[in-house]
């Protein structure tokens, strides 16, 4: 958890040049580019199955992307000769299905990755993590076993345990899907003090409402390509493209939006 | 640029075909990286045959240049009496062969129906249950010698009529007794692996208890355990010699009369490798078979 020197002002935190992606003859990213400014939220909507998942896959070498280049703090992270774990150390991840380890308490889930990863010793480990469960409002919950835990719990300890190592960016792929409505609020509200934290994140949501709200940059995906990017209001108060436009009616009809 | 300005010596060979509407052409860092992690890999390569060669070399020399080579090598690889023992310990080897195959398919069967009276649940199955319980503790901890011993000797001696008295059905028996034991505790280890929401989803289809233990949980259950499995029928192939106790001759037993004939142990060492041959074939095919259902179902990603 050693502090790295802070990168020159103004480079992107994450910046994606021209990254193609293919699943045998399926090509799931084409071309994409994006940046990621220091202390930004960058929200990426569209389509299920338009990519969102897959490029926050590629920024943590979850996958391997075929062509262009991923930089981090404008490192090549996507060359071959960098080690990916080495990477990975400095991206914190929340997934959809929380993926927390069942055999686990919440404790020692949240402190796994400093003890094991960091050698961060055992009572400073604990102590962070007590510190973030309660800024999380889950104090007391530190002995309990995931599946004791409601879903939007478990997604706050999932984001906890991602805190835990002081990332430099912090990946979100589609965090409030699996919950129940009454417990997006709780996440999401999360978010939202990470962010007035200044902390770095992406993330892919089908939340149109908090994207607009909490974003500073939106991308709208459509087949691999982003298609439209911008602010909150440009995107969605004025969309330029007619698939945008499309995307955005059909969420309203359905009551999203 | 439209698909006719591709020239088609820009891509790589491994480049499979794009769909037409797509010019893309590799870029100059995707070939760069390409032939990086070619050349990675042809070092791995070579780092790996070179330090093969040299463990093969240290062992190799490090037993032959032992002082009591001449000697070991006349006592345990004498190729002379190897062709000599060569024919008994096959024809001692298709007894082992013949008990495994039947007794494989009992132990493999029988194990089943342990597991499964095991996880019954209710409490009509509860006799079913216990004998199942008590069967398995029982014979999973008698030792398969004395097993052997009170099968092939206690049971002709009770004098029944009808009752075979051979050697190697008896002692086939007995090695489907012990065995089951151990198999039947591999399977219920897999049976209570599976996820109790894969239980729930198919009972909330309508499928009753039997049917979603036969297409839901069983299936999945034996995938999981296929390789402790394999472990069981290993072993049990290297103990079907045992049944030589009672005078049936499988190949260690005629590996130990050439032996006993000659003062030479090369008829042991002969028999040894062709049990190992044996068993080689077999986990690779396992391998193969449950690496090609993984990658089946696999979700992707490289970590």
């Amino acid at each position: 958890m050693s502090e790295r020197p802070a990168p020159p002002d103004g480079q992107p935190v994450l910046r994606l040049e021209a990254v193609r992606k293919t699943f045998g003859s399926t090509v799931v990213l084409r071309d994409v580019d994006l940046d990621v400014a220091p202390h930004t939220v960058t929200a990426l909507i569209g389509a299920s199955g338009s990519g969102k998942s897959t490029l926050l896959r590629c920024a943590n070498l979850l996958e391997e992307i075929d062509d262009g280049a991923i930089l981090l703090d404008g490192e090549d992270i996507t060359d071959p000769r960098v080690n990916p774990d080495t990477v990975r150390r400095r991206i914190g991840v929340v997934f959809q299905a929380y993926n927390l380890f069942p055999h686990m308490t919440v404790l020692e889930n949240i402190t796994l990755a400093p003890r094991r990863v960091h050698r961060v010793p055992r009572a400073q480990a604990e102590e962070r993590a007590r510190e973030l469960l309660e800024r999380l409002g889950l104090g007391g919950r530190a002995g309990e076993y995931p599946d004791r835990l409601s879903g939007g719990q478990q997604q706050r300890v999932a984001i906890a345990r991602a805190l835990a190592v002081r990332p430099r960016l912090l990946l979100l792929d589609e965090i409030t899907a699996a919950l129940d409505p009454e417990l997006v609020g709780e996440v999401l509200g999360v978010v939202r003090d990470l962010k007035d934290e200044g902390m770095t994140m992406v993330l892919a949501t089908h939340e149109m409402g908090f994207a607009r709200d909490v974003a500073d940059q939106v991308c709208f995906l459509d087949g691999g390509v982003v298609l439209e990017r911008g602010t909150p209001d440009e995107v969605f108060g004025a969309p330029r493209e007619e698939r945008t436009r499309r995307f955005l009616r059909r969420l309203t009809e359905a009551g999203r939006l | 640029m439209t698909p006719k300005d591709t020239v088609p010596a820009a891509r790589t060979p491994g480049d499979r075909a794009e769909e037409p509407h797509d010019a893309y052409v590799p870029s100059a860092r995707r070939l760069e990286r390409e032939r990086f992690k070619r050349a990675r890999t042809r070092r791995a390569a070579a780092v790996a045959a070179v330090s093969t060669l040299v463990t093969g070399t240290v062992l190799f020399l490090v037993v032959v240049e032992s002082p009591g080579w001449p000697r070991t090598r006349e006592t345990f690889f004498n190729a002379h009496y190897a062709r000599e023992a060569l024919p008994h310990v096959l024809e001692g080897l298709w007894l082992n062969v013949r008990l495994l195959a039947v007794c494989g398919a009992a132990v493999l069967a029988l194990g089943m129906l342990l597991a499964v009276a095991r996880t019954l649940r209710g409490p009509v199955f509860f006799p079913l249950r216990a004998l199942a319980t008590a069967y398995t503790d029982f014979f999973r901890g008698l030792p398969l010698i004395i097993c052997l011993l009170m099968v092939v000797f206690g049971v002709p001696a009770l004098r029944l009529r009808g009752v075979t008295t051979d050697p190697v059905l008896l002692g086939g028996t007995a090695l489907v007794l012990t065995y089951s034991a151990y198999v039947g505790e591999v399977f219920r280890a897999g049976i209570e692996s599976v996820h109790p929401s894969q239980r729930a989803a198919a009972r909330s289809l309508g499928l009753g208890g039997g049917q979603t233990l036969r297409h839901v949980v069983l299936p999945q259950a034996v995938r999981r355990v296929v390789p402790p499995l394999l472990n069981d029928l290993v072993s049990l192939q290297k103990d079907t010699g045992l049944v030589s106790v009672a005078g049936a001759v499988d190949a260690v037993y005629a590996a130990q009369i050439s032996a006993s004939k000659s003062f030479n142990y090369t008829p042991y060492v002969v028999a040894g490798l062709i049990f190992v041959a044996l068993t080689i074939p077999m986990t690779r095919f396992t391998d193969a078979v449950t690496a090609r259902m993984d990658r089946r179902r696999a979700q992707g990603g490289i970590v």
